[in-house]
């Protein structure tokens, strides 16, 4: 229980208002996981066999993968057993405690972007289709600008009817340049050009777009491998970061995402996207679990600014806030 | 689309095959397995506890007939009970009338927009309908290209005014259509949560001036279990009379089908199947339940083709078959036709015992037919309609042409013989099929 003090002292601690963002962002996501928390804290005092079934509805409510949940239930039934725990108000502890152990898992965790000293850095940004990379883009590009960087945007989603009218608008929101080709061009194509201009005009970040595709098309998910190489030939070690975005609701189907686009590119951090409904976006504490990439942004809504990136900690906190005080 | 979770309900099935009959004891095991293969599908929790309960009690309490093993009993009560939660009939969406008019509404990045080519192009295709689209969607950057993108490519007239304020677009929308004799108008509108108060309240008003035909929810088969919030939400404020199911080509176990309507009664009424245009299909709760319990779905396949296939040609090759004739020509104009039918993948799906083959997770990567394709495209016409003469040099300028391997040729040959002898065992009564 020490990692749960450890827990507390970090909110103490940290920046406040980063807290209230997660906070606000949040506030529907815990809203019905945490009543639902504390209803059953005051229906069962005691630890029951209906008590472990409804906390276990609970998580799986949550989207946290079913296997998760599985073991997650066996570790807590023998964690009360050897530690003797009969109160169910005792267990929010332990509950908190191994949710934060499953996704840390004894690693390192950071959500920094891995930048390029020599050179531009290439983050390529990838996932199934409607997820909101065009989006996310804009996003990361912005905070990017604000920070004084020079920006480049490769419209590599040449497929998709208006996708790179959307990218282009979203430039032009930002201040940031677009390359781009013509529509039905080839992706790898596009990409090739857009970062023969990034090392002319010495561009300090290249975030490239690419069409939303289902993980399982084999010929789609062969041109995101070809699209990788491309830029490794062009940039070596590029692409710096491999963003898989990832939307909120998705549910068990998250973790075969993780898998198949970790197989075809070098997935380096996930972005989870839409936390500002009702959505948990628990799938991430299953595929950290199960494919070890970590979440390094969140997606709180549509504006520019709705970016924070992700913290473990805040973000359970955000779901149990009401326990943890 | 559900195979993953067909194969596990079929995994849990065949345990019972061992017993004599089922009993309190062996069937808990059995439906530990279908709960975890229908959890991991993204059914809804509730959903769950209710259908595992209920085919419990129904299979201790079956009187097993004597003709039907335990087995085969479960499967049926199974096969009933997913029934049920599928809402067991077809219901069709309303189409008659002058003019019908639809809104299609949905989350951000559900599928809205190119769910609306899909719909138009299907109803245009199917009911004779002269569709017209109206673009609602003002917020997201580039929304309203796209849609007057789709709607260049089918040929259909999109209704916009910019980024004005979409009660009066559409308002105005229907009015134009009225004018211009179209009696069918979709409405796109923009992405948005079932929470968002403000944008919600523009569904309603849109819903309160216009005489809606149906409101559609476009719902993601990807989604997990935030999916009841979702569509009780939307519910909630516009009254649905219908969802559609988008991205079930992805490999989603599609729990959230299983849920919408024994959860909301809301009945499911099309689901897409691919990027393309023509990418969407009816839900049929009964040919679905015989897919996910790996039976296949033969209607669907028939349909299928006799939607796509050109009758003449296929009777012209039908009776070139017969006559034994069959030669690369033939074979090239059919693999047009197959590509016509969709991804492979897909249609294999649709047999029966695909999944016992183990084809139900085949991969086929259309470049491979491609090849096929461009070896054949090298040939000259008399090599393909005699590809008896294709000796060594021939080949190597084949393969050289279609940018293949000697190798390659020599397989395509090799298959297109062997189909000859299979053809002419057929034609002279010796063949039996190999099931």
């Amino acid at each position: 229980m020490g990692l749960f003090n450890k827990f507390k002292d970090i909110f103490k601690k940290s920046n406040i208002d980063d807290i209230k963002v997660y906070d606000q962002g949040l506030s529907k996501t815990r809203k019905t996981f945490f009543d639902r928390l504390n209803v059953l804290n005051s229906k069962y005092k005691k630890l029951t066999d209906e008590y472990f079934e409804e906390l276990e509805n609970i998580l799986i409510m949550a989207d946290i993968g079913v296997n998760t949940v599985m073991d997650f239930m066996d570790r807590l039934r023998d964690r009360v057993k050897k530690e003797n725990i009969t109160d169910t108000s005792m267990l929010n502890e332990i509950i908190i405690d191994e949710l934060f152990i499953i996704y840390v898992d004894e690693g390192v965790i950071s959500s920094k972007l891995n930048y390029n000293d020599n050179g531009p850095t290439v983050i390529l940004f990838v996932g199934v289709n409607g997820v909101g990379k065009t989006t996310t883009i804009a996003k990361i590009a912005h905070q990017m600008i604000s920070e004084g960087k020079k920006v480049l945007l490769i419209a590599g989603d040449t497929f998709r009817a208006g996708a790179v009218e959307q990218i282009i608008e979203w430039g032009n929101k930002i201040g940031a340049k677009v390359a781009s080709g013509k529509i039905d061009a080839d992706p790898s194509s596009v990409i090739y050009d857009g970062l023969k201009v990034a090392l002319d005009e010495e561009y300090d970040c290249v975030l490239i777009d690419t069409a939303g595709r289902l993980q399982n098309k084999v010929n789609l998910m062969n041109e995101l491998a070809k699209i990788n190489k491309v830029i490794g030939n062009i940039i070596p070690d590029a692409p710096h970061e491999t963003m898989l975005v990832i939307d909120a609701t998705t549910g068990q189907n998250g973790i075969s995402q993780a898998k198949s686009f970790k197989e075809a590119t070098n997935v380096t951090g996930i972005v989870l996207t839409k936390l500002d409904g009702t959505a948990k976006g628990g799938i991430v504490l299953g595929i950290k679990e199960a494919v070890n990439i970590p979440v390094k942004y969140i997606g709180l809504g549509e504006k520019v600014d709705d970016l924070k990136p992700f913290d473990i900690e805040k973000y359970i906190y955000g779901l149990f806030k009401e326990m943890v005080e | 689309m559900f195979e993953n979770l067909g194969e596990r309900l079929q995994k849990a099935v065949k345990n019972i095959r061992g017993y004599g009959k089922i009993t309190e004891e062996n069937i808990s095991d059995i439906m530990r397995e279908v709960r975890m293969a229908l959890l991991e599908a993204d059914v809804n929790y509730q959903v769950v506890k209710e259908f595992t309960n209920t085919v419990k009690d129904k299979a201790l309490g079956e009187e097993v007939q004597r003709s039907l093993s335990p087995s085969e009993v479960f499967v049926k009560i199974l096969k009933d009970e997913l029934i049920k939660l599928l809402g067991e009939d077809k219901i069709p969406l309303k189409t008659d009338g002058k003019l019908n008019i639809y809104m299609l509404v949905g989350l951000q990045g559900s599928g809205k927009t190119t769910t609306i080519g899909k719909l138009g192009n299907y109803l245009r295709k199917k009911y004779h309908k002269k569709p017209m689209f109206i673009a609602c969607d003002v917020y997201r950057p580039a929304a309203i290209d796209q849609l007057k993108q789709i709607g260049k490519e089918l040929n259909i007239f999109v209704y916009e005014e910019g980024k004005g304020n979409p009660v009066e677009i559409a308002k105005k929308g229907v009015e134009y259509a009225k004018e211009n004799n179209y009696d069918l108008v979709l409405i796109d509108t923009a992405g948005r949560l079932h929470i968002d108060d403000e944008l919600m309240s523009e569904l309603s008003s849109i819903n309160e001036s216009i005489p809606l035909d149906e409101t559609i929810l476009v719902i993601d088969a990807m989604m997990g279990q935030d999916a009841i919030n979702v569509i009780e939400g939307f519910n909630d404020k516009l009254k649905l009379t219908g969802t559609i199911l988008t991205k079930l080509d992805s490999d989603t176990r599609g729990g959230v089908a299983l849920s919408v309507r024994h959860l909301t009664n809301i009945p499911i009424k099309l689901i897409g199947v691919s990027e393309k245009l023509d990418g969407i299909d009816e839900f049929d709760p009964k040919r679905m339940v015989g897919r996910i319990l790996g039976e296949g779905d033969i209607m669907s396949l028939i349909e299928k083709a006799e939607s796509i296939i050109d009758e003449e040609e296929a009777k012209e090759a039908a009776k070139k078959l017969s006559r034994g004739d069959f030669n690369l020509e033939d074979f090239l104009g059919q693999l047009k036709q197959i590509k016509k039918l969709g991804p492979l993948e897909n249609i294999i799906k649709l047999l029966p015992g695909a999944s016992k083959l183990g084809l139900n997770n085949i991969n086929i990567d259309p470049k491979q037919l491609a090849r096929i394709e461009a070896i054949i495209l090298s040939m000259t016409k008399k090599e393909r309609t005699n590809p008896e003469i294709i000796k060594a040099s021939r080949k190597i300028r084949i393969a050289k042409g279609s940018g293949t391997s000697v190798q390659e040729v020599n397989r395509l040959l090799t298959q297109y013989e062997q189909m000859k002898k299979m053809m002419k065992m057929m034609k002279s009564g010796n063949f039996k099929l190999p099931f």
